[in-house]
């Protein structure tokens, strides 16, 4: 298969130091800011500030540049608000994340709810660093910070029976205008459903994200809790999720479900299958003119390749 | 010194009058449009120049070049409608000059669209034909755009007066009928490209819809006359 055998363009050990050294840098900057008045702020352009006390760095992140807080904050897909993605960030400035609570359920040994900052709590998060590829053929670089999803997977102790796990979107058409439709009908069905097979959901790069650049998740990037499957194009990673559930079958995907010749459940990144109405093999970073290639599971193959050695997928887009 | 203006007004000498008769006559009506056409041309031209203040002032998205597609699609199918608009405007206010500023908007609209594809072609894709190729073959929104575009600008390009001559006014008319080919197209490339909610291309068809049903209900009037 083509698709498995590109080897990575950086070798972990590579991200690694330069994660690092790009984190001590900013902690000196961060620390000569504070120094001279909280005059200077890191390269990002971000305030060195921090909603997670201790925050440590993370495997798997790549040293390529981060895209703005600005525009990971202003450009976002997040239908709930609106289908422009410059409104989310107007429209989400009154939604209120706190205080929230994700219901567990379904094959597991007890029926739970958390609190969002319990939960941070009891898993205390990480930063990674991630490529984010849309399926609408453009990408970021994100510093989120993020509990590995199999953390919480494994305390819930699930059944044999969890072959899936099933997320959804808070429903509330007051706090969200996306949800209550026009004229001529809604964007999507509400609430958003997303899903992953057991093995995705525990795989170590899979993420429950409450946070970017070192703070609380901003709303129209999904607070406070939501998730990154960073091998997987981003409408994978529901947002706002209010309920996660152990389950014996395939869930059907919200955009599986609105155009299944456009999107399917796996949704892996793959320059290789194009979406029916644009080419999959390029993408534009955000912040660059010119496109660049798009690598198979978004850079990621050598992690997670082997998970689907048995899918064709082709016809498992 | 008679006024050469004045023997227009022959049922209507007086100031008062004059006011009450609607439609004003021709050379009224001329006078207005070609006194509003510069304002209309300033017009045409504010989106392009509140887009190029926006790139100046870095107020475009965060994919600028995405933001800059959709702008300039947005205002080309605008001004096509606007074009479309024209004549039922015509009949409604009974203002047979208005017909004199179709040309400006029209060509207006093939203007945006040349930006829009430009923008497509050079920014978008890097001017990378094999990848432009696959796109045209493969993807009917592009198709049903590249479609648009032959049509506009091969309208834009006979739409002087010299063509008008040269391909005769029959041929010229039935020609340029084209153009509500290039309305439905339009409208066809806007919902072929929208991901899930339609509205937008919804209410920019219907709106395109009374303007043709508009067309079609003044000719049978006439014709029953």
């Amino acid at each position: 298969m083509i698709l498995i055998q590109r080897p990575a363009d950086i070798t972990p050990s590579e991200i690694t130091s330069e994660g690092l050294f790009r984190q001590r840098r900013n902690l000196i900057m961060a620390s000569a800011g504070l120094l001279l008045g909280g005059g200077i702020a890191p390269a990002t352009g971000v305030a060195a500030v921090s909603d997670f006390p201790g925050l440590k760095p993370g495997p798997f992140a790549t040293d390529e540049e981060k895209t703005s807080f600005q525009a990971v904050t202003s450009y976002n897909n997040f239908y709930e608000f609106s289908t422009d993605k410059r409104q989310p960030a107007k429209l989400a400035k009154a939604f209120k994340s706190r205080p929230w609570t994700i219901a567990f359920g379904g094959e597991i040994a007890k029926q739970q709810r958390f609190d969002v900052d319990e939960l941070i709590k009891k898993f205390p998060p990480q930063e990674r660093i991630y490529r984010l590829r849309c399926v609408e053929a453009w990408s970021m670089v994100i510093p989120w910070v993020g509990i590995p999803l199999h953390r919480v997977l494994k305390a819930l102790n699930p059944s044999s029976k969890a072959q899936y796990v099933r997320f959804e979107t808070l429903l509330d058409p007051k706090q969200f205008p996306g949800q209550r439709g026009s004229l001529f009908g809604s964007s999507l069905d509400w609430p958003y459903v997303e899903g992953l097979r057991i093995d995705e959901a525990m795989h170590p790069l899979t993420l429950l994200a409450v946070g970017l650049y070192g703070r609380f998740m901003p709303n129209q990037n999904g607070a406070p809790i939501r998730l990154v499957v960073p091998w997987k194009y981003g409408f994978k990673s529901i947002k706002s999720i209010v309920k996660i559930d152990l389950v014996d079958k395939q869930p059907l995907n919200t955009w599986n479900r609105q155009a299944p010749r456009e999107y399917g459940f796996y949704a892996n990144v793959n320059p290789a299958v194009d979406h029916p109405r644009w080419s999959q093999a390029r993408e534009r970073r955000i912040g660059e003119w010119s496109k660049r290639p798009t690598l198979p599971f978004n850079g990621y193959a050598e992690q997670v390749a082997g998970l689907y050695q048995n899918l064709d997928l082709r016809t498992n887009f | 010194m008679e006024n050469p203006a004045a023997d227009l007004f022959l049922h209507a000498p007086t100031r008062q009058r004059r006011k009450l008769r609607w439609p004003p006559p021709a050379a009224v009506q001329v006078r207005w449009v070609t006194r509003s056409k510069p304002w209309l041309f300033l017009f045409c031209l504010t989106p392009l120049l509140l887009t190029l203040w926006d790139v100046y002032s870095h107020q475009l998205a965060a994919d600028p070049i995405k933001d800059l597609t959709l702008r300039s699609g947005r205002w080309g199918l605008r001004l096509l409608w606007a074009t479309l608009a024209i004549t039922p405007l015509c009949y409604i206010t009974k203002l047979r000059s208005l017909v004199r500023v179709r040309r400006m908007l029209g060509l207006f609209a093939w203007f945006y669209a040349c930006l829009h594809l430009g923008i497509y072609l050079v920014l978008d894709q890097g001017l990378a034909w094999q990848f432009i190729g696959a796109d045209i073959s493969k993807r009917p929104y592009i198709v049903v755009g590249a479609t648009t575009f032959t049509i506009l600008s091969s309208l834009a390009l006979t739409s002087t007066q010299g063509w008008v001559r040269r391909l005769g006014g029959k041929n010229w008319q039935r020609l340029h009928r084209l153009v509500y080919v290039a309305g439905i197209t339009t409208s066809l490339h806007f919902f072929w490209l929208v991901k899930s909610d339609i509205t937008r291309p919804m209410v920019y068809t219907l709106v395109l819809a009374s303007l043709f049903l508009a067309r079609i209900l003044h000719h049978n009037a006439r014709r029953q006359r």
